[in-house]
């Protein structure tokens, strides 16, 4: 049960890929702007659980330095996990950006159903 | 008995909330009516439906094939959690070895994204100030943005919002909102030490603004913290980190040595610089998670 | 015994993932996205980051939540009924 075995030992990268891909085929199919914006979150912190799950190492503990042990063998790799906390906060602007979008599109169009939007466009545009 | 409704549909209502079609009354039960679609689909040219039908198909083939390529990579990256990481170089032992003396944070972590690596975060800060102004831009109420018929809407709710606050709200908000001030600035001010941080201990701070914003009403908030405190505030910490940090792109990129004293590790006033860019880092959070609220619900800070 | 509660954990991870595209009414597709940050959050915890654990806490199950309600205020889709 080799397989098992591996599966079970990359199981956060193999949880973000399919994370991944399910938060891009709600962003494609979906047709209501909320549920694609809530698509687009999910597939943020997928990548961010791919990203910081490269750090981690078995046995070793949170990067803070504790009875003056300054060996680098104690604790685990510090880089990928201050990188994830910067996109975390872009994450959430992003978000926020897109929320106000959709508050102005349904200003004008009052709907927030996607098909609607480009049927009322094309309309407009003839 | 709900026989005539299959079993997913009211397991699908059940999740949904919808009690009274899983219990439904006496009479019969009669479908909701749907919405007429705004233009039939026979009409539409026919590329468009041909777009309309294969969109799905195509979408669904795609994302397919993209998981099935990151799952072979996955496949054939290094084991996770193992300790001969390709990652694990001697840039991490630097950091971990030499960080305690030449930065003076406990907290590696925050160490590293305040001094090793402080442009990311300014880059971060600056993504958070061009978010909140886009942010305005598009939700400011000024006279060139005015939708008469919303404006009124919001007017009325204004002076309901004015008039009957939440009695739960209030007396729960007068007992939890200072700890979580407290708690906020504790978080910021001990960033070096333990975990934590600007970013943690912004977004908390915002959240408490949000909170007291909620239950006492704007006006209550503004009296405090109003447009011109919003924008010293701001652009005062975006401009000091920036020009905290960036005298090396005049000086030379080997970082001459700021001197302010290091101090024990372990104190407060220790770690430098590290100390006074969190408080910025902090700041900046805080104005704009409670700017997102403040535009998004009244139009106004 | 760890190994089994972070596979608990990430099948809750997709359980919650599913359940907010399947549901029709928007506010529960954002209430259990609230969630599914939660649960975000004790994963970063029990990958030994305890800096990612705090602010994601704070800023996927707080403030981007409010703001997820804010929107669904302002484009009226809160009123008890199903959104069409």
């Amino acid at each position: 049960m080799n397989i098992i075995s591996e599966l079970i030992n990359d199981r956060f990268m193999i949880a973000a890929v399919l994370l991944f891909g399910l938060g891009f085929m709600n962003l494609l199919l979906q047709k209501n702007l909320i549920k694609k914006i809530i698509a687009f979150n999910v597939m943020d912190s997928a990548i961010f659980l791919f990203l910081a799950s490269q750090g981690y190492i078995n046995g070793r503990i949170a990067p803070i330095i504790t009875n003056g042990i300054l060996d680098s063998e104690v604790y685990i790799n510090p880089i990928p996990s201050g990188l994830v906390l910067t996109g975390i906060v872009v994450s959430v602007s992003v978000t926020a950006f897109f929320l106000a979008l959709t508050v102005r599109l349904y200003g004008i169009y009052k709907t927030v159903d996607f098909d609607e939007i480009m049927l009322l466009v094309d309309k407009e545009a003839e | 008995m709900n026989t005539e409704i299959g079993f997913f549909k009211r397991l699908n209502d059940w999740v949904n909330g919808d009690e009274d079609r899983i219990f439904p009354s006496k009479n019969e039960y009669d479908s909701p009516e749907l919405p007429e679609p705004p233009v039939a689909k026979s009409s539409l040219p026919n590329k468009d439906i041909l777009f309309l039908s294969s969109y799905q198909v195509i979408a669904i083939t795609v994302v397919l094939g993209l998981v099935f390529v990151l799952l072979y990579t996955v496949y054939k990256l290094p084991l996770f959690g193992v300790a001969d990481n390709p990652a694990v170089n001697e840039v991490v032992e630097r950091y971990v070895e030499k960080g305690l003396e030449e930065t003076g944070a406990v907290n590696v972590v925050a160490g590293m994204i305040l001094d090793y690596r402080a442009f990311d975060t300014l880059g971060e800060s600056s993504v958070l100030l061009l978010a909140i102004t886009s942010v305005m831009m598009l939700l400011l109420r000024d006279e060139k943005n005015i939708d008469p018929e919303e404006d009124l809407i919001t007017e009325h709710e204004a002076v309901f919002e004015d008039q009957s606050r939440d009695v739960i709200l209030q007396n729960v908000t007068t007992i939890l909102l200072p700890a979580i001030m407290l708690y906020g600035i504790y978080v910021i001010l001990n960033g070096h030490l333990s975990p934590g941080g600007g970013f943690s201990g912004g977004a908390i701070l915002g959240a408490g603004l949000i909170l007291y914003a909620t239950g006492f009403g704007h006006n209550r908030v503004r009296k405090f913290f109003s447009m011109k405190t919003f924008r010293a505030l701001t652009t005062t910490a975006l401009l000091s980190y920036g020009l905290l940090k960036s005298y090396s792109f005049l000086l030379g990129a080997n970082h001459l040595p700021t001197h302010i004293p290091l101090g024990i590790p372990g104190a407060i006033f220790s770690s430098g610089l590290i100390f006074v860019l969190d408080i910025c880092v902090g700041l900046i959070v805080a104005c704009t998670m409670y700017g997102f609220y403040a535009v998004f619900s009244r139009g106004e800070i | 015994m760890i190994i089994a509660l972070e596979l608990l954990l990430i099948v809750f991870l997709f359980i919650c993932a599913i359940g907010a595209f399947l549901s029709e009414r928007l506010l529960i597709a954002v209430v259990i996205f609230m969630s599914y940050s939660l649960v975000m959050s004790v994963i970063w915890a029990l990958l030994q980051s305890p800096d990612l654990a705090i602010t994601e806490a704070a800023v996927g199950a707080g403030v981007s939540g409010i703001l997820f309600f804010i929107t669904l205020k302002r484009i009226h889709a809160l009123k008890g009924t199903k959104d069409e």
